[in-house]
């Protein structure tokens, strides 16, 4: 029923309530360490320090932000580079007490009047991965700690016990804090740490604090997630947005944080300063409009948020099932967003920062929980957005009840529900084909289709089973090829090409088989296959617009670039792209959505009081792109070999999926490799696999020369210290080490291009050591 | 909790309109403590082809759930309140009043709007404004969504 204009106070969700002696648990509270700082202003989007803690010594600490430090890396995500940098070894892995946990906002974070401008970027060597992963978030904590005094809030060091880390922005305080009795399971802990911290106890004063978290499964694998809580004065319970991607839950918990805390004492509508808040309110009004006129129409985000695309990917044949064999399915109707929208709440602002009226953060209130610790109570389940829906799609779940149910235990055991339902769907398909068994699970049933096992894996995972599976499992697909390659289970190559990892990390839900341009944009990406840094499909496979290696290349710089921007700034991307003026269509370039491009520029300009354009973000997040890929380098990684895709990405793996798909792939036989038709119909479907494998990865190498040249790289993917230098980078060590490993790389013969070229096509460049002439 | 069932709205006798402007220099004493008529008055006089037209809020409350902060409200009397120290200058509210009615000054960040407060009533010297007692449900009005189709 739509009801609407329902006073703040008369609302109700049905969920359980709690009640807890939270007297008793705060009084269990030991300070380790107190710092007081001069609370300050933000100025022009800048609160011009970062906040240093380390955990192993106690040591708390300020650190100025340079002139210097904003013009050659921005903000948020660039801020956290540089920090890092400055702070860790070339040796540094995921769980090393130096490695850091980076929590950072950007210049126009906090912004009130803009759709989307809530985000926190987050960054730590993952355990996924071993290099860095940066994950960008909503919820209050990033906005509300710029406006309690720091752009960037830097952990590093371990806690002996469970600790929360408590920025207090009323008094002026950071404190580490023992915390020995609260839960570790988000949806317990932020709302006992919302309602601790709360000034007063009001619903306004819970909505002035924000919590990060994670839960128990965070610890036993290397899926952890940060839950960022933002308190909904009329659900009356504190919401959560995940830093989903590469494991920085299980940093936060191998720090032994059980939480990280933060408390604003006032804010309003100009709490950055703007240069100028007149533009800025304009420019937003103006997208407030838009979203109002035409979200209806396109997206429809206010009403189901990201879950509109399950029904379009499942139309293109690209929304995952069954491990991305396939990517359509019979029973998908069952979870259409219409399905999710009898589900929602609604009629409420569900962004998740002040004035995003996009609004896709959308949730189902009251939902009986139905396994499990929290089996009968009922709860508020954040979500299900799009990525979670396809990963239940990937496990061949098609009931919305139990994606409600993974999406709830996900978030409060702090889990990815991307890499853990990518990863399970992977253990589903060996189950399926007898290279996993029930014996081998620890007595899962693990078969595609199967929720309850699904459920019970991470139940297991939560309780720290020790089981040989269950806590292999934990570690993602990468570590359960090599676990079951170890034991000899199965045919290898097969293992390999269907387990949807990259660099360790698991896909997320696209089915990319058809688009050269999207590989890419999982391969070639910084942290690992995320379609954060560019989404090309449509683009590629559908209006076939970049048909050439040179223009893949070309939307394979400039999407990842522009996107870097917004985790500069602290910023959300859907705003975007997800809402598009009326007369897009008919700009010489729809799909970088050139209105929104100078809104964008309008709105720094605004903030921040400089005046760039357009080609600027972009020259700002090329430096910081840059800078992550050396710093990956640097960690031993970060090259050709690293960027790497299982050949599930590429095309079909079995021939289950050739056959289902025939007609398409013989077609591509035919017109793509100039096959004879009648060839091709006498050919077993095995052999045409093999074809289709060797020209699908020849086809993948030679997109991965263009972009690396098109990126100032070497032929191995190396940023060379000439591109540094065109960047504005005089950093010594840097431009040393990257020397260096282009003179190791040119010692073993690394420095040639891998794509085989037939007659008439070029690789990018025919002259060696091209860079050396920039 | 008791819940208004009626509220004042403003109702605009354009035939006796002069256009002399004196709501709006009421209503901005209001709202800014000036005497300056257009942007900083949450009324509007337009001059049309035949004479004049009103543009003000109707308390349809469409805000209400636009609110992130739970700074709109509907008071006692009906009426749709912004609460200024609540307020956190988003311009939702502004962004999505089906009728322009919710208004932004340059002068500050957060939004204001009609309170029914009869100033502009009072100020009027040719009678051209009233305020008027309607029933709620015929007024108000919910933000639009698809419903999911
Ligand atoms: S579009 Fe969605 S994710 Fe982005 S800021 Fe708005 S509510 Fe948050
Ligand atoms: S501008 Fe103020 S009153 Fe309007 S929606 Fe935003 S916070 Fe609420
Ligand atoms: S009733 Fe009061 S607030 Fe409304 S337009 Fe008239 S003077 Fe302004």
């Amino acid at each position: 029923m739509v009801e609407g204009q329902i006073a703040i106070e008369e609302y109700k969700t049905g969920n359980t309530e709690h009640t807890w002696d939270l007297q008793k648990m705060f009084s269990a509270h030991k300070v380790l360490t107190k710092y007081s700082y001069k609370k300050g202003q933000v100025i022009k989007g800048y609160a011009n320090r970062t906040l240093y803690v380390n955990l192993s010594t106690g040591q708390i600490a300020e650190k100025p932000v340079t002139e210097q430090m904003k013009k050659q890396f921005t903000g948020g995500r660039g801020f956290g580079l540089k920090l890092m940098w400055d702070s860790m070894k070339p040796t540094t892995r995921w769980d090393s007490p130096e490695n850091e946990l980076l929590i950072t906002t950007g210049p126009l974070c906090g912004t009130t009047q803009y759709a989307g401008s809530g985000k926190s970027i987050c960054l730590s060597v993952s355990p996924s991965t071993n290099i860095l992963c940066d994950c960008n978030v909503g919820g209050f904590f990033g906005p509300y700690m710029k406006f309690a005094g720091f752009d960037a809030m830097e952990i590093q060091g371990k806690a002996k016990q469970d600790v929360v880390v408590v920025i207090d922005g009323e008094k002026g305080t950071v404190s580490i804090e023992t915390a020995p009795l609260e839960e570790i399971n988000t949806h317990l802990l932020s709302e006992q740490l919302t309602r601790m911290y709360a000034s007063e106890d009001t619903d306004k004063s819970r909505q002035k604090v924000s919590v990060v978290s994670s839960g128990h499964a965070a610890e036993n694998s290397y899926w952890g997630v940060l839950n960022f809580s933002f308190y909904d004065i009329r659900r009356k319970v504190p919401r959560i947005k995940q830093a989903g991607r590469g494991g920085l839950g299980t940093v936060l918990r191998d720090k032994k944080i059980k939480a990280l805390v933060v408390k604003v004492e006032r804010f309003d509508g100009v709490s950055n300063h703007p240069a100028n808040p007149v533009a800025l309110a304009k420019v937003g009004t103006k997208l407030h409009k838009e979203i109002r006129d035409l979200d209806r129409y396109q997206c429809n985000m206010r009403a189901v948020g990201t879950g509109h695309l399950v029904e379009i990917m499942d139309a293109y044949d690209l929304l995952p099932t069954e491990n991305y064999r396939f990517g359509s399915f019979p029973k998908a109707s069952k979870i259409y967003s219409p399905k999710f929208y009898e589900l929602f709440t609604k009629i409420i602002p569900d962004g998740c920062w002040h004035g995003c009226t996009m609004a896709c953060a959308k949730t189902v209130d009251g939902y009986t929980v139905m396994t499990g610790p929290y089996k009968g109570e009922k709860v508020t389940v954040d979500g299900p957005e799009y990525e979670t829906i396809g990963a239940c799609s990937n496990m061949s779940i098609w009931d919305p009840l139990w994606i409600l149910e993974f999406n709830f235990y996900c978030d409060t055991y702090g889990v990815d529900t991307i890499s853990a339902g990518t990863a399970t769907a992977f253990y589903m398909e060996m189950y399926e084909y007898g290279i996993l068994n029930k014996e081998r699970c620890d007595g899962l049933e693990l078969c595609f289709g199967n929720p309850d096992a699904a459920l019970e894996l991470l139940h297991r995972i939560a309780k720290g089973d020790e089981g040989e599976f269950i806590k292999v499992a934990a570690k993602g697909a990468r570590r359960v090829k090599d676990w079951i390659n170890r034991h000899g289970w199965g045919d290898k190559q097969l293992i390999e090409d269907a387990g949807m990892e990259s660099k360790g990390l698991e896909f997320s839900e696209y089915v990319t088989k058809e688009s050269l341009a999207m590989q890419g944009g999982y391969g070639l990406t910084l942290k690992g296959p995320q379609h954060d840094e560019a989404w090309l499909i449509f683009m590629d496979m559908v209006n076939n617009a970049i048909p050439t290696f040179q223009m893949k290349a070309e939307a394979l710089h400039y999407f990842p670039m522009w996107r870097t921007w917004f985790g500069l700034n602290g910023l959300c991307k859907l705003p975007w792209n997800d809402v598009e003026p009326v007369d897009n269509a008919q700009t010489p370039e729809p799909s970088k959505v050139p209105e929104h491009v100078q809104n964008y520029v309008d709105f720094q300009n605004a903030m921040t009081g400089w005046n760039v354009t357009k080609e600027d973000l972009i020259l700002q997040s090329e430096r910081c792109y840059n800078w992550q890929r050396a710093m990956n380098v640097w960690l031993g990684r970060g090259q050709r070999k690293d960027d790497w895709i299982p050949f599930r990405a590429m095309g079909p793996v079995t021939e289950m999926e050739y056959v289902s798909r025939k007609e398409r792939y013989d077609k591509s036989l035919v017109e793509k490799l100039g096959m004879p038709q009648k060839d091709v119909e006498k050919m077993i479907t095995q052999e045409k696999i093999r074809i289709l494998y060797e020209h699908r990865r020849n086809q993948y190498e030679k997109l991965t020369d263009a972009v690396y040249y098109r990126r100032g790289w070497t032929p191995n993917g190396i940023p060379t210290p000439q591109k540094m230098k065109q960047l504005g980078f005089s950093d010594k060590k840097m431009l040393k080490m990257l020397q260096d490993k282009i003179a190791a790389d040119e010692k073993n013969g690394l420095n040639v291009w891998s794509g085989k070229y037939s007659k008439g096509e070029q690789s990018p460049s025919s002259e060696k050591h091209y860079w050396e002439k920039w | 909790m008791d819940h208004p069932t009626t509220v004042k709205i403003l109702k605009f006798h354009a035939e006796k309109c002069n256009g002399c402007l004196e709501c709006e220099k009421a209503c901005s004493q209001v709202h800014f403590k000036t005497k300056d008529d257009g942007e900083k008055s949450a009324i509007r006089i337009i001059k049309t082809e035949k004479g004049y037209s009103m543009h003000v809020c109707d308390q349809r409350g469409l805000c209400l759930d636009m609110c992130p902060v739970g700074a709109l409200t509907r008071r006692k009397n009906g009426v749709v309140w912004l609460d200024v120290n609540t307020c956190i200058g988003c311009q939702a509210c502004v962004g999505f009043c089906p009728i322009g009615a919710m208004r932004k000054a340059d002068v500050r960040i957060e939004p204001f709007k009609c309170i029914s407060c009869g100033s502009c009533v009072r100020a009027c010297p040719e009678k051209a404004l009233e305020l008027v007692e309607v029933k709620l449900p015929d007024v108000t009005q919910v933000v639009y969504h698809k419903l999911g189709a």
